[in-house]
């Protein structure tokens, strides 16, 4: 029976609760308010009665009087269970815990990066704990170098085994440990090095105490209180995770998770933690300017507007190019500036056509795709072409909680509660249920899947149709290819005998027939009964959001300049160069004759552009994104930079009353038009309160009320304290006054309560530990299959790779830190992209007379490219990997045939 | 006066070898177990009413009874001894393990029978090089006979025995952590439920019993269950116990008694009394991880009941004796750094609070002791209580310091107030 349907009654203190039967009891506790102190339980890793701070005395029953200390984490709640979280033998224990676990740590809150948001600071003040009886010398231990990301600083570790647990157990690590015994455990690497998990930052906030403290913040350093914060959503991937974003000084100074209980839960990923970095660049552009070949001028906003009226809009035919890492906002902004017609998305035709197809099977298909957190429900997993790891990275760690769903089931069937980590990691013994993967080459996921195969793009398709075949077989005889161990047979039999079967797929190879199988065999076992699911990763933040908005795609762009029918070109936050090839991009700027540029950072594209106007990125903007799942989410602008940086839809809002008197009075009003002309985005509305919401008559203040210096910040400058810039455009203010409770879920700047200074104040946000934010998860789904499924299955048009002679087929590889256009502008996680090369199967290396490392040269196209190859013996013959989004390929459209010769 | 356990162990420390076992009786409980259901082995061992002899006393029969036996149940099972004996003061399963491996080998097949276990180990103390030896030894020449392997003695059953030596940490000898060590995990414990009898080594049902309490086995289903009950003095469990004392008495040794003879009669008549010029003061009854007893308490029936009536526990039933020559702050503080430096480091009380408890011993015998670190031994104590603790090691470590601080409370005021140990 699924734990929380039935009710049951306990006592806390004498006083009765109705709560969850067979829940686990501190969490039970924390979900009612109490301030029950814990360190070792984890909302999303559960117990294991290490460190003993949860004790509180359990009775019998009500002629019990005097009870027994218990740890309640370790305890379900039943009909009955009485418990004192009061009575002075706990607070007796628990105080005395406390002072247990600080005879041997330092003491450093005033040097600690966690001073002020540390779950021990809270802790050791809410068990009363005060005063020290210890007069002898604290342990030391030596800190270890760790990567770019985490700093280490082992001795506040107060042992509570959380950062073991969650590296090793929840997210797949390999090279963090425990050593040692007694009071001298540490918890580090086996030698000095770079923490290799993706979702290592994570240990930032599931460490207790300032032993694995942020790296990239500590460049930068500032009080966890003294940031100014907004809820924002992560802009380096399409899964669209939902972040908190901080500021001070005009700059940003670290991500944390915001969660959500349908997308990403209590965690992020590297990438989105520290990948932020470019938004503090020194690329970054801050002003107006007009720039002819050798020079620039900046401009104020008045000249900028002026001039861009002037010298572009008197020209006739004007094309914008949207974006997918612009918001729905800007593009909607361009598209009415320049007009339907004239509006372009600004992706290549391969990459658009892949997208719109993906929109197309979420919506007129006939499975639903999963939210992010809902995948973690899955028990059988087909993963078809996605490297999901370095493409979607925290689609890998749902992933790799849904492999644990089928072989829990036994550890439940010996009654072992769900809460019980450890006992339930011991009765699984590490066993993962069905996942099945079927790749270009090796990906990590491979250590938890029951079978890999590796084929060229099209034969991952072929092999997919035949998945579908399978399944009909099966299904349709009894005892239908029952005993064959070929690799498709095995994927159909998992599939059928899961309950919730998940197909995962995605446009990284660029190829439509994959995505077709896809949604094929989800049809299928949908057809057979199945609550299948149908995932796919698209490129980028917003490319969902973009594609709704585009008919025409950057190729029609491309091709309209070349005929000569374009006399001005808008290019909202898109770098050309990125996208296609360099004399594609260079002829397409030049064929625009004039070209207007919003945008971040300098790039190539800015360089070519007459006019620059500087677009926020996400840390200075206001916007609605909409994620792979198809959900809109909305971000919002973190501060007021003192620069003239705004939303890209703020400036084409303002080019538009220049030049037409219309004017959008703010960014709802944006909204408004929107969802007027394009009623299919009418929930974008409903995605977050409009700029007028007021709690009582109150904003919700981005900064805390623990904020200093707002009076002295600014004194060298100006000694009298400016006024608080107003945000028209959300009802978030940027001071510290304002709603002191709990915000609609979808606008929670940091996560705070009374005697809850770390992120473990969540408990005070969610109904229940672990469950909804107050007011249901933020995010607005757009998608929703068709019961008639539309679409309908797809034919199969595939034909088998086969190689060609001395040519390769060149596929991209993705890089978690490399692939993506911006975060490898930050320093940090720039320090972390591997050096470019080529990869090819040994066998490919032998006949070409190659090794490891040699240097070759590919031709392609006009294109040459030198480069180091490298052996991938799972990749097929015939087919060479090349890294996408690196300097070395940037622009580089995949995949190519090319030519290669040793140099 | 019967001495099943160790009456044919040699007495110039030889081993006994197969034939020497099997000319004195060996392997004949196993043939009789073959031949009767694993019910009725069961049932044998419940009504023998054999009592653990690892130190917490659970009856035997009842542990066995746990493990699922249905024809679901999950395969493979295992069945694992432990003789890990880190214990300070103990060293009874050497004597057996040196002495008559086979004894041990023929207490496991039977008891794996009775559960239908697929695999056993017997996990051996590091340090118990000799026995490690022979064990191996044993364990070949068992497979070679055929009471190991496939189709033992002609049976339908089989079983496959390791060996396994540890890596000499106490706690190793706690079940749940072994099972770990085994696993080739950290030795930390595993909370209980679910009890190893349905989740075990590698997530499969397993049995945990002490060396000494197999050695009983073959001896129970050869001889019967009213033999082997009336082998005890005590109507408190069957059989024999193998007790021993150490401390400055004339003789220290062990030997195989009728359990629930007298603490007296142990100290006084087996073990020749103190040696001259020492004047008992208390014992650990059963080992470093149980309470003082003191001389109102010599007339004490050494078994599970009384000893816990007089305020401690029988243990491993080896007793370290206390005299007036050696400072008990001393003695205390020598246990207390061992169990400080043998925690697992897994809970906090036991982590902390250990350490924390040596260092004040530690300053206290050596003069730099203050009187309020009394009180913070004794909230120590009250902390680490079980219950409080993730396993019994550190309240197991507190029973001499809390009986010490109120038995010999004078002599810790005295190290303080004279800032020395009188004893020096
Ligand atoms: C810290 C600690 C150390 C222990 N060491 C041993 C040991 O060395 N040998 C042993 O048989 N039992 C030891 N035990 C007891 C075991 O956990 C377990 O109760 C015993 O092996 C069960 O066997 P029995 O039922 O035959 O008595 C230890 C317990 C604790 C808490
Ligand atoms: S490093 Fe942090 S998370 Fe790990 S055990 Fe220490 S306090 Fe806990
Ligand atoms: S998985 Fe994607 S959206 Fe989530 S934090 Fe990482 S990069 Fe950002
Ligand atoms: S009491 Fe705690 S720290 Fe000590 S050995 Fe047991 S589990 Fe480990
Ligand atoms: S939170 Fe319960 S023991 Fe750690």
């Amino acid at each position: 029976m699924p734990l929380g349907l039935i009710m049951a009654k306990i006592f806390v203190d004498n006083i009765e609760y109705e709560v969850p039967d067979g829940k686990n009891l501190l969490e039970v506790c924390l979900s009612l308010g109490f301030n029950l102190t814990y360190f070792c339980w984890h909302p999303a890793m559960h117990s294991v009665g290490a460190c003993r701070q949860c004790g509180v005395i359990n009775f019998k029953d009500e002629n019990d009087k005097r009870g027994r200390l218990v740890m309640s984490c370790m305890q379900a709640a039943t009909n009955g269970t009485r418990i004192s979280i009061e009575d002075p033998r706990a607070r007796a224990f628990r105080a005395g815990n406390i002072e247990a676990l600080m005879l041997n740590h330092p003491h450093d809150c005033p040097v600690c990066d966690e001073g002020g948001e540390c779950h021990l600071q809270d802790m050791t003040v809410m068990s009363g704990h005060n005063y020290r009886r210890n007069t002898f010398k604290k342990r030391t231990h030596y800190n270890q170098y760790l990567g770019p990301f985490i700093n280490h600083e082992m001795n506040r570790c107060i042992q509570c085994y959380r950062c073991v647990r969650f590296y090793n157990d929840y997210a797949g690590g390999k090279d963090l440990a425990v050593f040692a015994a007694h009071d001298d455990v540490y918890f580090g690497r086996q030698e000095e090095g770079v923490l290799e998990n993706e979702f290592s930052g994570n240990l930032v906030e599931v460490c207790p105490t300032g032993v694995f403290t942020d790296k990239v913040l500590r460049k930068h350093y500032t009080r966890k209180w003294d940031l100014t914060s907004a809820p924002s959503v992560c802009h380096q991937c399409s899964l669209g995770c939902n972040i908190l974003t901080s500021e001070r000084y005009g700059g940003i100074r670290r991500i944390l998770t915001r969660y959500n209980g349908d997308v990403n839960g209590y965690f992020i990923c590297d990438r989105g933690r520290f990948g932020y970095e470019y938004t503090n660049s020194d690329q970054r552009i801050k002003q107006p300017s007009k720039n002819t070949d050798n020079s620039s001028q900046p401009l104020s906003t008045e000249d900028a507007l002026h001039d861009v009226k002037d010298s572009i809009f008197s020209k006739k035919n004007i094309i914008g190019i949207g974006s997918p890492r612009a918001s729905l906002e800007s593009n909607f902004m361009l598209k009415e500036l320049v007009g339907e017609n004239n509006f372009y998305g600004g992706i290549p035709k391969r990459e658009s056509d892949l997208v719109h197809r993906v929109i197309s099977i979420l919506h007129q298909g006939k499975v639903k795709t999963p939210s992010l957190k809902e995948v973690e429900s899955y028990d059988a997993i087909l993963i078809l072409g996605e490297d999901v790891t370095n493409t979607a990275p925290m689609l890998a760690l749902a992933v790799r909680q849904a492999a644990k769903n089928q072989p829990r089931e036994k550890a439940y069937a010996l009654r072992i509660p769900q809460w019980d980590d450890a006992a339930v990691r011991e009765s699984v013994q590490g066993q993962t249920g069905p996942v099945y993967l079927l790749t270009t080459h090796h990906t990590k996921l491979d250590e938890i899947a029951t079978k890999a195969e590796y084929a060229a793009p099209d034969d991952i398709a072929i092999t997919g149709f035949e998945i579908v075949q399978q399944i009909t077989r099966l299904s349709q005889s009894a005892n239908g290819d029952e005993s064959s161990q070929s690799f498709t047979a095995s994927v159909a039999r998992d599939l059928l005998k899961a309950k919730k079967p998940l197909i995962i797929s995605g446009t990284s190879l660029y190829n439509t027939a994959i995505i077709q199988a896809a949604a094929n065999i989800a049809y299928s076992l949908k057809d057979n009964g199945k609550d299948a699911g149908l995932v796919y990763a698209v490129p980028e933040v917003n490319s969902m959001g973009m594609s709704m908005l585009e008919q025409k795609n950057l190729d029609d762009a491309i091709g309209r300049a070349k005929e000569g029918g374009v006399d001005a070109v808008i290019i909202a936050e898109n770098d050309l160069y990125f996208r296609v090839d360099r004399d594609i991009a260079n002829d397409f700027l030049k064929n625009c004759h004039h070209v207007l540029v919003l945008e971040n950072l300098q790039n190539e594209t800015t360089t070519k552009a007459d006019y620059i106007l500087p677009a926020g990125t996400f840390a200075e903007s206001t916007g609605t994104v909409v994620n792979n799942e198809g959900r809109a989410q909305r971000f919002y602008q973190v501060y007021k930079p003192s620069n003239e940086m705004r939303s890209s839809w703020d400036w084409l809002n303002e080019i538009r009353n220049s030049i037409s008197g219309v004017h959008a009075e703010n960014f709802d009003a944006v909204v408004d038009e929107m969802i007027k002309k394009y009623p299919e985005l009418a929930k974008v509305k409903s995605v977050a309160p409009d700029a007028n919401f007021r709690k009582g008559t109150q904003k919700i203040p981005r900064e805390t009320a623990r904020y200093s210096g707002r009076t002295a910040m600014l004194a060298n400058i100006n000694v009298s304290e400016p006024k608080p810039p107003v945000d028209k455009d959300s009802p978030l203010s940027f001071t510290m006054e304002g709603y002191q409770g709990v915000p609609p879920s979808p606008d929670v700047p940091f996560f705070w309560s009374p005697g809850w200074n770390s992120v473990q104040s969540i408990n005070r946000y969610q109904t229940e530990v672990g469950g909804a934010l107050h007011g249901g998860n933020p995010g607005v789904r757009l998608l929703e299959p068709s019961n008639e499924n539309k679409s309908g299955y797809f034919n199969q048009s595939t034909e088998k790779f086969s190689r060609r002679e001395g040519e390769w087929l060149v596929i991209p590889f993705y890089h978690i830190y490399g692939s993506d256009e911006l975060s490898v502008k930050g320093p940090a996680l720039a320090e972390r992209i591997p050096p470019v090369y080529i990869a090819m199967n040994g066998k490919d290396l032998e006949k070409g007379n190659l090794k490891d490392g040699d240097h070759i040269e590919i031709t392609f196209n006009q294109n040459k490219l030198s480069i180091s190859v490298k052996s991938e013996n799972t990749l097929p013959e015939g087919i060479a990997g090349l890294p996408k989004g690196f300097k070395e390929t940037t622009g580089i459209e995949f995949p190519f045939w090319g030519r290669i010769r040793k140099v | 006066m019967e001495q099943p356990l160790t009456q044919h162990i040699k007495k110039d420390g030889s081993v006994l070898s197969l034939k020497e076992y099997e000319a004195v009786g060996g392997y004949q409980g196993l043939k009789k177990a073959l031949k009767m259901t694993p019910k009725e082995v069961m049932q044998m061992v419940k009504d023998s009413n054999l009592r653990g002899r690892g130190g917490a006393g659970f009856p035997t029969g009842m542990k066995w009874s746990f493990v699922p036996m249905d024809d679901h149940a999950p395969h493979p099972k295992y069945i694992v001894a432990n003789g890990d004996e880190m214990e300070p003061g103990t060293f009874k399963d050497r004597v057996l393990v040196e002495g008559n491996p086979h004894q041990l080998i023929e207490g496991m097949i039977i008891s794996a029978y009775a559960i239908q276990a697929d695999i056993s180990y017997i996990f051996l103390r590091w340090a118990y090089h000799e026995a490690a030896k022979r064990v191996e030894v044993a364990i070949h020449e068992a497979y070679q006979a055929g009471y190991l392997g496939e189709r033992i003695a002609g049976s339908d059953f089989h079983l496959e025995m390791h060996l396994h030596t540890s890596v000499g940490r106490y706690m190793c000898g706690e079940e749940t952590a072994l099972l770990n060590a085994l696993e080739g995990k950290r030795a930390n414990p595993r909370s209980k439920p679910p009890f190893p009898q349905v989740s075990g080594l590698f997530g499969k049902p397993t049995i945990v019993n002490n060396v000494e309490t197999f050695n009983n086995i073959p001896h129970i289903i050869d001889k019967g269950t009213e033999w082997y009950q009336a082998l005890s003095k005590s109507p408190d469990g069957g059989g024999t116990k193998l007790y021993g004392v150490s401390g400055h008495v004339k003789k220290p040794a062990i030997w195989e008694l009728p359990l629930g003879v007298s603490l007296r009669e142990l100290i006084e008549e087996h073990a020749g009394g103190m040696m001259d010029g020492y004047k008992f003061r208390a014992a650990l009854p059963g080992g470093a991880s149980t309470d003082f007893l003191t001389e109102e308490h010599l007339d004490v029936a050494m078994d599970f009941t009384n000893v816990m009536k007089a305020g401690s526990r029988m243990g491993t039933g080896t007793v370290i004796v206390l005299d007036d020559k050696t400072c008990p702050v001393g003695m205390v503080l020598n246990l207390e750094k061992f169990f400080a430096q043998e925690s697992c480091g897994w809970c906090t009380p036991c982590r902390e609070g250990l350490p924390w408890t040596a260092k004040i011993l530690d300053a206290i015998e050596n003069g730099r002791g203050m009187m309020n670190q009394l009180d913070i031994l004794s909230f120590e104590t009250v902390y680490m209580a079980p219950g409080n603790t993730f396993c019994a090691l550190a309240p197991g470590a507190m029973e001499p310091l809390q009986s010490a601080l109120k038995y010999f409370r004078e002599d810790f005021e005295r190290h303080i107030k004279e800032h020395k140990c009188p004893w020096d």
